[in-house]
């Protein structure tokens, strides 16, 4: 219950931020929403020597939509995309998201950043953002870089994140016209990581798919783009079988371990159910949430 | 401003605690919880998990209720928290608070604390929920005597107190 | 039920806001984490990361070296004033700490006593502990065997059987068996789950050199019993019984967790008497789901004999109990596998069997916890589930199948064949009520309407009967010391009260239900009369709040003593009005002259004269003391009705509806009785489809945090709809029968009973529970079914 000592920085900008971690090296740790990292830290999970809170450093909060992409800071507190009306309307699939990350509460600290900077498969967000396309921006010693998500997630809680590197920003291209999205999580209770979440991003013109995004969550060591079932839902058009086939193949990709919540067969069958529901509910919300004029 | 005291860093902080401003010289590893319970001794604010899940610590931080055992008290220098005991008003009783005692939303009064926390926030920026919204809005904070029922109660009762202006609102 | 007093004198039956609420909706409750003292240190504990180990060696120093660690206490410390072990409360033995094995994953190896808590978990970090790992006996059937390793090497005889218990006809069982026209046979188990009361178990302890004084607040359902026991275990060292005080202040939930000692307390005491100066011991979360607490465990072999038409004749069980290392299951003392041989349940059975098997095994002991009424939640799930199994295998409605077979009204007291007379029931009652309000026939229409397209829709009954207010001195006991209970009331000269009793609420709304009592005996207003429990310096002496004990014992202590104390008042009554007692009519609150109700004295008058106009030759005062001796157990009961409907997808359990309905005869406060009714059912709930202890098969405890112990929240939660009968007590003073463990009692059957009847087409007789959405998804994708 009780964290072990540490050293605290608060530094009041990037540079400074980059600086500091740079100094400690591997020793210190990025404090963003906390909400991962002081429950591991409080169960001896975690130990740095060195936190660097960028709490104070202003500018990363940011959400907004420009030229075709949506900006959301990587301090974007989770309860913004749950609250946002932008995001309820243009980016459905970030409000489920960000609805069944954790609780209420922990969502009043918890950072869209921090849910994507662990390189937890448990996590929420990565399946999102890889549907998404997204990128993310980030700062280090070297200076600034973008990274696609795609290339993101490197193994089990790594990331291409280097040492000193904060993420500052994360964009997602805005969804063309005949598109929806939806994530859907199953989950044994409010608060619990994923039992499986997929989500869905589809494109559609003419009734037939133009472009899919799959993101699979806690479905195995790194959080998983399904391109085998992307690439097989492009083209086509989408009607039950179909849908029904891509569940299989998203199952197919999916390579989940047995826990507590069930074996690795029933997760992976539910990658196959919530993948033909996210279609779904996706394709259902195509025309809704027109571009609004600014 | 640290200063190193050894191999110990402390940390000088000053925070805004139920309107009075305090000040206090703490360990970065002291979590906001213990700040409050231990270093202010107000004891209002309870502890029930390790795991950030259980939702009796919750307390308002700039006016948000956040899990006050998954924060360290360094990290609110400078800002505003209030605890159960803020609410109150010159000896008068925040409407919630009074609705909890009517509708019967509390047994052992364990997590009281913490429920209480999050209706003051909840009604803020929703003030005509519907059941399923509060029962949303309670789902970080844990209760083992009640079954959630009377609290939805309590909830819905201090909206309606909340909405016909109830005289002498406290609190947030 | 009338009301005999008005709302200003809030007796029985009135919704009386509670008395308790100021404090803690202010946070201003008491609790033992609340308690602070000048110079107060801390305790925490090292634990065992192993099920069954040696101790190699035990290294301090890297402890020790801390600035501010003062102490680490070991096994070997303890051993010189014989400390190390002490009894349970089953009369079996168990650690304070261990001197050469561990016996559990989380059990406490040694103590470190440090300036504040963060230094004592320092401290615990570094003291290292060498272990020799032994094979850990896990499965309490391999713990049975002949070549099992033995768990308490320390004990006697060899062997991981600790007790064998029966209660019925065997042969007479086994002939009604052998000429049933059908048996239905089932094995269920009922995992481990715990308590998670909120707050977790702590105290403070405090020796006061100069007065040879311990006082200890402590998270205590039974603080009289715990001052006896630390008199008994450590009055070689000193501590006699009058110098003990016990103080269970504000308790953040109970359920039965927090009746047993545990090492800490000891250890915070030993630490105290060590340095003078008071300690504080409270569990992490984790400390508390791994070493205390637990409850169930029950591995059962169910039998029911029947005809074809659909009567039950006989029962069997055959029951294997994982204790854990030690039986510390908190129960009468008679009985070890406690209330058990209930579970003829709410039905008229000609012959019953029950045999029950204690085992040892490498996990922590305990059992009686969770509103389990001393194992009744372990018998009334094993019948309503077999009831619900023989009425679905015959072809029988099992709403038909319950009203066929109850006990009828006529038969009460019953006398039922494993030995319990039951007060008063009407099982028909509560159940037919249950069937109007949830609209029975219309959802067998529609389970039939959507089972023929494919969908897939349950109804489960659960008809209940408890058994609780232990107990009858003849019968019930712990450690030898007889279950009566006890209130002790006093009227001041303006009339005001004050009551204490030997009970400890923890969050039941004793400080409002005691004043009502007395308020409806005595007429004297619930506002003036103040209740306190909890402090064995100033309380009587009782055996505390568990088991739905409290209005059965105490509060018909409180009834009898008001009775007293009305009989003295109505002799100074009639002394102050100048005629005959017989002459005086009573109405709460005031004696009247029959024939002429102008002269009349208040309740108030009255005690104002006790002090300064009483008759001569009567001792001044107006106070009485009753420790109540029940004549017999209470018999609550109900019939719940659960709905749900399963995603075939997913395998998810909605809960559509759920309707409970209670019998807990007169009621004090319908208010707090439905908020123990919702409460119960949450923890129902939760066994039934969210909680499990669980260990792999060395014996490490999967589920040590909220992370994958899982406590539902207010969404998993369904709204409850309550609904009662009343049948009171014939024997209970007030005609009150306790409720606070009738819903968790109750509860999960219906659930289950709902899940298996809505698969039971499938050809599925059984899931235990938890029954999680993974058990229904395999059940379902088995029988080839999908979405």
């Amino acid at each position: 219950m009780i964290p072990r000592r540490f050293k605290y920085l608060s530094p009041t900008s990037l540079d400074e931020a980059v600086t500091m971690l740079g100094d400690y090296g591997p020793e210190a740790k990025v404090l963003a929403g906390g909400q991962s990292l002081i429950p591991m830290m409080k169960l001896q999970l975690a130990a740095p020597a060195c936190i660097v809170d960028i709490n104070r450093i202003p500018g990363l909060e940011e959400l907004y939509e420009d030229n075709e992409v949506l900006h959301i800071g990587s301090l974007t507190r989770e309860r913004v995309l749950d609250a946002s009306q932008l995001i309820r309307t243009r980016y459905p699939i970030l409000h489920d998201t960000a609805a069944v990350i954790a609780d209420p509460l922990v969502r009043n600290m918890a950072t869209v950043g921090g849910n994507l900077a662990h390189g937890d498969p448990a996590n929420d967000h990565p399946a999102t953002m890889l549907a998404l396309g997204a990128q993310v921006t980030t700062r280090g010693p070297e200076g600034e870089r973008t990274i696609p998500l795609s290339e993101f997630f490197e193994g089990p809680l790594t990331t291409a994140l280097k040492e000193a590197e904060i993420l500052t920003e994360i964009q997602v291209p805005a969804l063309p016209p005949g598109s929806g999205s939806a994530y859907l999580k199953l989950e044994r209770k409010v608060g619990d990581y994923a039992t499986a979440g997929v989500a869905a991003v589809i494109t559609m013109r003419d009734g037939v798919c133009q472009r899919a995004g799959i993101g699979l969550t806690n479905a195995g060591p790194t959080p998983i783009k399904a391109a085998a079932t992307e690439s097989f839902l492009v083209g086509k058009r989408l009607d039950d079988d179909t849908i029904r086939e891509a569940g299989r193949r998203a199952a197919l990709e999916a390579h989940p371990s047995a826990d507590l919540r069930g074996p690795a067969e029933y997760k992976r069958d539910m990658v196959r159910v919530l993948t033909g529901r996210a279609i779904r509910l996706a394709l259902a919300r195509i025309g809704q949430g027109q571009r609004q004029i600014a | 401003m640290s200063t190193e005291t050894g191999q110990l860093t402390m940390v000088q902080i000053k925070v805004t605690v139920n309107g009075e401003e305090r000040e206090a010289t703490v360990e970065p590893r002291l979590l906001l919880v213990h700040f409050i319970r231990e270093t202010l001794g107000i004891t209002g604010t309870h502890i029930g998990c390790d795991t950030t899940h259980c939702g009796a610590c919750t307390v308002l931080l700039d006016g948000r209720p956040v899990k006050s055992c998954t924060i360290f008290a360094v990290q609110v220098n400078g800002r505003q928290i209030m605890t159960v005991e803020g609410l109150a008003q010159g000896g008068k009783l925040h409407p919630i608070q009074e609705a909890f005692t009517e509708e019967h939303g509390l047994q052992c009064g364990f997590c009281t604390p913490g429920m209480l926390m999050t209706g003051v926030a909840f009604l803020q920026d929703n003030l005509n929920p519907t059941d399923d919204e509060v029962r949303r809005a309670i789902s970080g904070n844990l209760c083992r005597c009640t079954g959630y029922m009377n609290i939805v109660k309590a909830y819905q009762s201090a909206a309606g107190k909340i909405r016909a202006g109830t005289p002498g609102e406290g609190g947030a | 039920m009338t009301l005999r007093t008005p709302p200003e004198i809030g007796g029985m039956g009135h919704s009386v806001r509670r008395k308790e609420d100021p404090r803690f909706i202010q946070g201003r409750g008491n609790y033992v984490d609340d308690v602070k003292l000048p110079g107060m240190l801390h305790l925490d504990i090292v634990r065992s990361p192993l099920a069954h180990a040696r101790i190699k060696s035990i290294n301090s120093a890297n402890a020790l070296a801390i600035p501010g660690v003062l102490a680490v206490i070991t096994g070997r410390d303890l051993e010189q004033y014989n400390l190390a072990w002490m009894p349970t409360l089953m009369g079996d033995t168990q650690m304070v700490l261990p001197v050469d094995t561990v016996k559990f994953d989380g059990q406490e190896v040694a103590a470190v006593l440090a300036t504040d808590r963060y230094i004592a978990a320092d401290g615990v970090a570094a003291v290292s502990v060498e272990y020799e790992p032994i094979t850990p006996v896990i499965d309490p059937f391999k713990a049975l065997e002949p070549d099992s390793p033995i768990v308490r090497e320390d004990k006697e005889k060899q062997s991981n059987h600790i007790w064998h218990w029966e209660a019925g006809d065997r042969n007479s069982t086994d002939r009604a068996f052998r000429q049933s026209d059908v048996t239905i046979k089932q094995d269920i188990y009922i995992p481990r789950i715990h308590v998670s009361s909120i707050e977790t178990c702590g105290c403070v302890a405090q020796w006061d050199a100069i007065q040879e004084k311990l006082t200890i607040w402590m998270t205590s359902q039974a603080p009289h019993v715990v001052r006896t026991v630390l008199a008994l275990v450590a009055g070689h060292l000193g501590l006699a019984e009058h110098k003990i005080r016990v103080i269970a202040p504000d308790i953040g939930g109970g359920f039965g967790g927090k009746v047993p000692v545990y090492p800490g307390y000891v250890l915070a005491i030993a630490a105290s008497f060590l340095t003078g100066k008071p300690v504080k011991w409270v569990e992490d979360r984790m400390d508390n789901l791994m070493s205390d607490s637990f409850a169930r465990d029950y591995h059962i072999s169910a039998e029911i004999a029947a005809r074809q038409d659909g009567t039950m004749e006989a029962l069997r069980i055959k029951t294997v109990a994982d204790h854990g290392y030690t039986d510390a299951a908190t129960q009468p003392s008679k009985f070890p596998a406690g209330l058990f041989h209930i579970c003829t349940g709410s039905y008229d059975f000609k012959d019953a069997f029950v045999e029950v098997d204690g085992v040892y095994t490498n996990k922590p002991p305990g059992g009686i916890a969770y509103r389990c009424s001393f194992r009744v939640t372990e018998a009334v799930y094993a019948i309503e589930r077999m009831a619900d199994i023989t009425a679905h295998q015959l072809g029988i409605d099992p709403a038909e199948f319950r009203l066929k077979n109850f006990v009828k009204p006529e038969a009460f007291p019953y006398r039922s064949v494993l030995g319990w007379e039951y007060d008063s029931g009407n099982y028909p009652a509560a159940l037919e009520k249950a069937m109007n309000i949830i609209g029975y026939p219309a959802l067998r229409q529609e389970q039939a309407e959507k089972r023929g397209r494919g969908e897939l829709m349950g109804i489960g009954i659960s008809s209940f009967t408890e058994i609780v207010g232990a107990g009858p001195s003849r019968h019930f006991d712990i450690l030898g010391i007889k279950m009566f209970d006890s209130a002790d009331i006093r009227v001041h000269p303006t009339g005001k009260a004050i009551a204490r009793f030997g009970t400890r609420s923890q969050g039941q709304g004793h400080e409002t239900t005691y004043a009502q009592i007395i308020a409806e005996e005595l007429g004297i207003p619930v506002g003036d009369i103040a209740v306190e429990e909890g402090d064995t310096d100033t309380a009587p002496y009782g055996l505390g709040t568990y088991a739905s004990r409290s209005t059965p014992t105490a509060g018909a202590a409180g009834a009898i003593a008001a009775r007293k104390i009305r009989d003295k008042a109505r002799t100074i009554a009639s002394y102050l009005l100048d005629v005959d007692e017989s002459d005086l009519e009573w109405e709460p609150g005031r004696f009247w002259v029959r024939g002429n109700p102008q002269r009349a004295k208040t309740i108030q008058e009255i005690a104002y004269a006790a002090y300064t106009d009483h008759p001569a030759g009567m001792e001044a005062g107006l106070e009485a003391h009753s420790s109540y001796d029940p004549p017999n157990l209470t018999y609550p009961f109900g019939s719940y009705i659960c709905v749900v409907d399963i995603d075939k997808g997913t395998g998810e359990i909605k809960i559509r509806r759920f309707v409970a309905v209670d019998d807990c005869g007169n009621i004090i406060n319908p208010m707090i009785v439905e908020g123990q009714v919702h409460g119960g059912l949450t923890m129902g709930l939760a066994p039934a489809m969210f909680e499990e202890i669980v260990y792999d098969e060395n014996g490490n405890n999967l589920t040590s945090t909220f992370m994958d112990y899982l406590l539902p929240t207010a969404v998993e939660t369904p709204v409850w709809e309550t609904g009662q009968t009343c049948t009171p007590s014939p024997h209970h003073p007030l005609g009150a029968k306790g409720i606070g463990e009738s819903a968790t009692v109750g509860a999960p059957a219906a659930i289950a009973n709902a899940v298996v009847d809505a698969l039971w087409h499938l050809g599925v007789r059984n899931i235990d529970i938890p029954i999680t959405s993974a058990k229904v998804w395999k059940v379902l994708r088995d029988a080839g079914v999908d979405e």
